[in-house]
């Protein structure tokens, strides 16, 4: 067992080496881990935030400007003006997300409780951005109405408030989830890839062979590609998330890192595992690398960290459990944002142990067997 | 014959270093024309780098190499005399492509020097005949033996008839039947040709006897240069062998001596190796059929046969590597098991193809097999300096073996072999590539193992000297053992005046039987047709003809992988589907629940607005503050709300009363929808009670807000999605299969075609793309088809503006391969470079999850960019938005200036030299 033990050290060891050997992948993995989760952070706004948006001022009344100037920064940019006629091709071009139509006379129908029709025109083809965006124009009209009809003395008493609080994440800011999101992805990018590699790498070049005569087991090749790769990328996240995540982009995780970085390893056993198995399905890099793709690409977008889990049909949302990567976006969201305990997120974690397992077990049968096809 | 008043080639003061190695010192000298050149010496003396300067596929840097009487640093010149120069590069058939037949791969190198078809028919017709390759013609170059290889790579080399053949160890590695065949066949090639001169390395001195002009070199540096008769006169030693090592520096020399095979004491016990009746198929093919051998410890086994004959198949399934179809092998009494760790330990192996790791320095990987083998940490250092001493690695001990001289690398094999002081040694074709000194060095390590400390030894090997060292040897042919005895035994039973001559003997016997390689040694009536034809458009900047060539040749790679063929046109339906069901933004059933204080009739009318929506899913209810924590921390609920005690008695008396409503921040999107529909069913609620209760309007109500969804009216995610995901799956699997084309044939050895031929760099660079362009189209329409028939997602706009800007991007996306592809080095470098640069600006700020128009900063230079962003607004202009030509031609202008800028990028970063 100790020597076990210490075959698995030094052939990881090894693996280092050859890591640190080849500069091109240390720079990628030093990049998605750093700027690049820098730049999706704060790039993208899952959040009503800059949202373009032009308006047609047909009326040119004072409620109208007072519509205008409600559209505030951060959430919207300054507001353009537009003729009528250049709504379509405006929009055609995606210049504005949103573009408000205030009809001639809208001011003094109002004051006449006439009932004027307001058009919101909505770009649609931006998902993310169209639904909240309508429910928030909204609000700032109907906001704007009260205000500018309660200057007009006419009263009006709310039997009910709302008072909303969100937890975890006051401001809804948004760079908090894309940061870890991004973190989450290239977790599972990375790892498919360097360890399903590693492995076809040393078969193309035969030194598997190698290996395969001298006294280690397949068991051990294969744990030491898992715990020196899964290494690796380990420590690119623990990087990130103090120096980028926390430091520069100043999100406040509210749950324990040392808990998280344990799940992140026990995600990463699964997917080198994962890896692993493909890899003893292709027979050239080339391969490999169309297998790999739909693996890490399905991963990406349904495991609730592009797209929300509930969204996806039923069957979807059942085949997606057997992915490593549901489990472990929803412990990462639950660890790191929630503050959950490992008393919350153990079924994650049992999850992820279960499935990695069973492809290592999987990845143990397969190995000698393609080693003894390979001519 | 030799006409040394002309020189082909002069070198004048060349030095050449790799990092901190010297190559090449200093060289300067004169390469006779019109005749037969041996470059004889040791391994990683400069051989292959002096061959490679002339050839002109290295990088010079020091000093002047003019070939035909120009300067090979010049660019121009190369260019120029590239179509008469031919260079065949060192190790087995490494600039063949494995999955073209034997006639393709001549068919391309007569394609890349511009030859018409009928000329190209005639030639390869004629090479193969001389060759003797013409059965064979249909056959994949991947599946023939190593002799038949390298015939097949001089038939490649010859196609165009070059006045200068440069062949860098071409028998190395090949059996001596092959080898003399191809000695032969040169002979009979230059008889036909005589002007053309040949420069060979060699590592057999028995072969460069024969040569017209010998040039001994050593240390990077010239010994001497001669016929073999002035050098054996010179040293005034009997064969070239000896008088080479008589040249050597005096250090180098001393303590060689003959090595002479004692007498073998007998062990008692069990046999070392036993096999019986051992036999492999593969499919319907015998590689190993019914081999029986007993050997004894202490012996030394000689294993002889030509290439593919069966050796390697067999010493795999002694080692445990295969398991036998039939038979038994047993080491030490012990049956052969795969997860014997024992037997393991007391087995050194060493594999023919070099099998360390490139990527660890030499002591490193003598420092890990030590480790492996279980070294104790107190002996280990001294086992890996006495490793490094032994084999002569002190000076390469901490360079990359990938940098080292096939040589050097083959002793460091050795090593590793040795490191364990194993009780058997079982090594295939040890010192294939190795020097003569090396090798003598080699083996009186072997002898010295076997006689002294009993190990046994299976060695296979084409050197028949070293079969003569041999206790005993066998001669393999077709899987089966044609011949086993003791040497001299073998040499009398044929009645054969040399061991060489009795093998080839048994060889040709065999061979005869099963009527495979005979060449053709008639002339060929055509063959005075030859340079008739002079290489046209050489000098032209884009050859179109040879564009074509390179795309021929990689669609037929790719055709001869089914299964790459058949992911990258079903992996994106599969993915489409995946994705346009899986990715919605369609907000349905947010699991939420309720901290009911109150539980009066008012608030339970309050809470049925929540309930009755379709947009919510109401979960058990909550009954504690700490409890509402717990479940929002879980992640089991999107939103809770808190009704405050006395509510309904509030609502009735008029009194405002205030409802708490807690989001789950963590999934920001999300979040910000549970807020935006709780405030929605709240204003209902609110202006429904004041309908009731006041009969009044309430505020949302004095003006009607009219929301227009448009270019997705039912604001279905799918209708967004889509044209997304199919820019998505065209992008990626494109860039990422064409970025695997220029560094794979980097990694595989074949790039050296490029750097040999007349090919300009985009010439290249195009024909690969081309391929990839057509499989990104045949995606493109199937998924097009996927997303109007299954997905019912219409085109609303012009489809001839969708099929153009496809045909721009996939040239755009798949130059952007090529980008990748120049410049990283390895295969695995490329597939996560193409993933990173293509999977996170696309999907963060291309436009297809997240509006363009709202990114800052960084984000919206980065998705400017690339081409994902312009080819999402021709797809998404085309399905939702119903635009043409008309709206989207910046698109297109953009997509091609993408094109131009990534072919000059690729250009730029690809070298058509090495260094």
């Amino acid at each position: 067992m100790r020597r076990r033990l210490k075959n698995v050290f030094r052939l990881g060891v090894k693996e280092l080496n050859s890591l640190r050997r080849d500069p091109v992948l240390v720079f990628l993995i030093a990049f998605t881990f750093t700027f690049a989760v820098y730049t999706v952070a704060t790039g993208v706004q899952t959040e009503l935030r800059n949202a373009s948006i032009a308006v047609v001022d047909e009326d040119r009344s004072e409620l109208s400007r007072q519509i205008r100037a409600a559209f505030l920064q951060p959430y919207f940019q300054t507001p353009v003006l537009l003729d009528l006629d250049e709504i379509d091709a405006a929009m055609d071009a995606s210049r504005y997300a949103f573009v408000i139509d205030i009809p001639p006379g809208f001011q003094a129908d109002i004051l006449g409780a006439r009932q004027p029709r307001l058009q919101v025109n909505v770009d649609a083809t931006a998902m993310t951005l169209a639904g909240n965006g309508a429910a928030y124009i909204q609000t700032i009209i109907s906001g704007q109405l009260t205000e500018f009809l309660n200057r007009s003395d006419l009263q009006y008493i709310q039997p009910v408030t709302v008072t909303m609080r969100t937890m975890f994440n006051p401001n809804l800011d948004s760079s908090w989830f894309m940061s870890v999101m991004q973190i989450v992805s290239n977790i599972t990018m990375l790892s498919l890839i360097l360890s399903g590699a590693a492995v076809i790498r040393e078969r193309e070049r035969g030194t598997i062979e190698h290996l395969l005569v001298m006294p280690v087991t397949p068991g051990e090749i294969m744990l030491a590609k898992i715990w020196a790769n899964g290494l690796a990328i380990l420590l690119a996240v623990i990087v990130s998330l103090y120096v980028v995540v926390q430091g520069i982009l100043a999100v406040r995780i509210s749950g324990s890192i040392a808990l998280f970085v344990f799940g992140a390893a026990l995600f990463l056993y699964a997917m080198t595992a994962l890896g692993i198995v493909l890899s003893t399905f292709a027979k050239s890099m080339p391969q490999f690398a169309l297998l790999a793709i739909p693996f890490f690409v399905v991963m990406n977008m349904l495991s609730g960290g592009t797209s929300p889990l509930g969204g996806m049909p039923k069957s979807l949302q059942i085949i997606m459990q057997a992915a490593p990567s549901t489990h472990f976006t929803s412990f990462a969201q639950a660890v790191l944002f929630r503050g959950a305990g490992i008393e919350i997120v153990w079924p994650q974690m049992v999850a992820m142990v279960a499935i990695g397992t069973l492809l290592f077990l999987l990845a143990m049968m397969r190995f000698r067997a393609t080693m003894s096809s390979a001519h | 014959m030799v006409n040394k008043a002309a020189s082909i080639a002069r070198l004048t003061s060349v030095s050449h270093r790799y990092g901190s190695v010297i190559a090449l010192d200093d060289v300067s000298i004169d390469i006779p024309a019109g005749c037969m050149v041996g470059l004889i010496g040791p391994d990683g003396v400069g051989k292959s780098t002096l061959l490679g300067l002339i050839a002109g596929v290295r990088k010079l840097q020091t000093g002047h190499v003019l070939v035909f009487g120009g300067d090979m640093g010049r660019r121009g010149h190369r260019n120029e005399v590239c179509t008469r120069i031919a260079y065949m590069p060192q190790g087995l058939g490494r600039n063949l492509y494995p999955t073209l037949s034997v006639r393709e791969n001549v068919d391309f190198f007569g394609r890349l020097f511009g030859q018409s078809a009928s000329e190209r028919t005639w030639r390869i017709d004629d090479l193969l005949h001389s060759t003797g390759l013409h059965p064979f013609a249909d056959r994949p170059a991947a599946k023939l033996s190593g002799g038949m290889k390298q015939k097949l790579s001089l038939c490649c080399a010859l196609i165009h008839d070059p006045d200068l053949l440069i062949l860098d160890e071409p028998t190395t590695g090949v059996d001596p039947l092959s080898r003399r065949q191809f000695w032969e066949l040169i002979d009979r090639i230059r008889a036909r040709r005589s002007t053309m001169s040949v420069i060979t390395a060699t590592a057999y001195m028995e072969e460069a006897s024969g040569f017209d002009h010998l040039i001994a070199m050593d240390d990077g540096q010239v010994l001497a240069t001669g016929t073999a008769a002035e050098l054996k006169t010179k040293t005034s030693r009997e064969s070239l062998e000896e008088a080479f090592i008589a040249l050597l520096p005096e250090d180098k020399r001393s303590g060689h001596t003959i090595v002479k095979l004692p007498p073998r004491r007998r062990h008692d016990g069990v046999l070392a190796i036993e096999a019986d009746g051992l036999t492999k198929r593969f499919g319907d093919f015998t590689a190993v059929d019914r081999v029986t051998v007993k050997i004894e410890r202490g012996e030394i086994f000689g294993f002889l046969g030509s290439n593919g004959c069966g050796k390697t198949t067999t010493m795999k399934m002694l080692t445990g590597l295969l398991p036998p179809s039939e038979g038994t092998a047993k080491l030490f009494g012990i049956i052969v098991d795969a997860n014997d760790m024992e037997t393991r330990r007391r087995v050194g192996y060493m594999s023919q193809s070099f099998s360390l790791y490139g990527e660890l320095s030499v002591r490193q990987n003598l420092d890990l097999h030590a480790n492996l083998f279980d070294i104790p940490r107190a002996e280990a250092p001294s086992r890996v300096r006495e490793m490094i001493e032994r084999f002569d690695l002190g000076d390469v001990a901490d360079e990359l073996p990938e940098k080292l001289p096939l040589g050097v690398r083959q002793r460091l094999q050795l090593a590793v072999a040795v490191i364990h002081e194993p009780e058997m040694l079982i090594l295939d074709e040890p010192t294939s590539g190795v020097d003569p000194i090396a090798r003598d060095k080699f083996w009186r390590l072997l002898i010295e193992l076997s006689r002294n400390d009993g190990v046994t030894i299976f060695i296979s090997t084409h050197f028949v000297n070293e079969a003569e060292r041999c206790d005993r040897i066998s001669l393999m042919h077709a899987g089966k053992i044609l011949a086993m005895d003791v040497p001299d035994a073998l040499r009398q039973a044929r009645g054969a005046d040399t061991l060489e001559d009795a093998f080839i003997g048994y060889l040709e016997d065999a061979a005869n039987a099963d009527a495979s390689i005979t060449p053709d040694t008639t002339p060929q009536a055509r063959a005075s047709r030859s340079g008739i034809e002079a290489v046209t458009s050489s000098g032209r900047l884009f050859d179109p003809r040879r564009m074509w060539a390179f795309t021929r040749r990689e669609a037929m790679e790719l055709m001869r992988d089914p299964i790459r063929i058949m992911f990258a046109f079903l992996g994106p339906i599969i993915l489409a589907i995946a994705m346009a069901n899986g990715i919605s933004f369609d907000v349905e059933k947010l699991d939420y629940a309720v901290l009911d204080q109150d539980q009066s009739q008012e608030s339970q009318g309050f809470l049925e607005n929540f309930s009755g929506s379709r947009y919510f899913n109401l979960k058990l209810p909550i009954t504690t503050p700490a409890e509402l924590n717990r479940r929002l921390q879980n992640g089991e609920l999107r939103f809770a709300l808190i009704v405050p005690p006395n509510f309904g008695r509030d609502l009735l008396a008029g009194r405002t009363t205030d409802v708490g409503v807690w989001l789950d921040g963590a999934i920001t999107f999300q979040a910000e929808t549970s807020r935006g529909y709780v405030q929605g069913v709240i204003a209902n609620y609110l202006a429904e009670f004041s309908r009731r209760e006041t009969g009044r309007e309430p505020v949302a109500q004095l003006a009607e807000i009219e929301t227009r969804f448009r270019y997705n009216q039912a604001f279905l995610s799918v209708y967004a999605i889509s044209p997304g995901v199919l820019m998505l799956l065209i992008y990626m699997f494109s860039a990422m299969l064409t970025a695997l084309g220029v560094v794979r044939e980097k990694e595989l050895g074949s790039i050296i075609n490029l750097y040999a031929a007349p090919a300009s760099k985009l010439e290249f660079l195009v024909g690969k793309q081309l391929p990839y362009i057509a499989i990104a189209m045949v995606s493109f329409v199937s998924l097009v088809i996927l997303i109007v028939v299954f997905f019912q997602v219409p085109i609303t706009g012009s489809l001839a503006a969708l099929m153009v800007g496809a045909v721009l991007f996939a040239t755009a996306a798949t130059a952007l391969g090529l980008v990748i592809s120049s410049f990283v080095s390895t295969q695995l470098a490329a597939i996560f470079g193409s993933a990173i640069i293509v999977m996170i600006p696309t999907l963060n700020f291309s436009g297809m999850l997240y509006p363009v128009s709202t990114l800052e900063g960084s984000g919206w230079i980065i998705g400017h960019l690339f081409p994902a962003l312009y080819f999402q607004k021709i797809t998404s202009g085309v399905f939702n938005k119903g635009l043409g030509f008309s709206s989207l031609y910046q698109n297109y202008l953009w997509l091609a200036l993408f094109c131009v800028v990534f072919w000059a990028m690729a250009t730029l970063l690809l070298k058509k030299q090495e260094k």
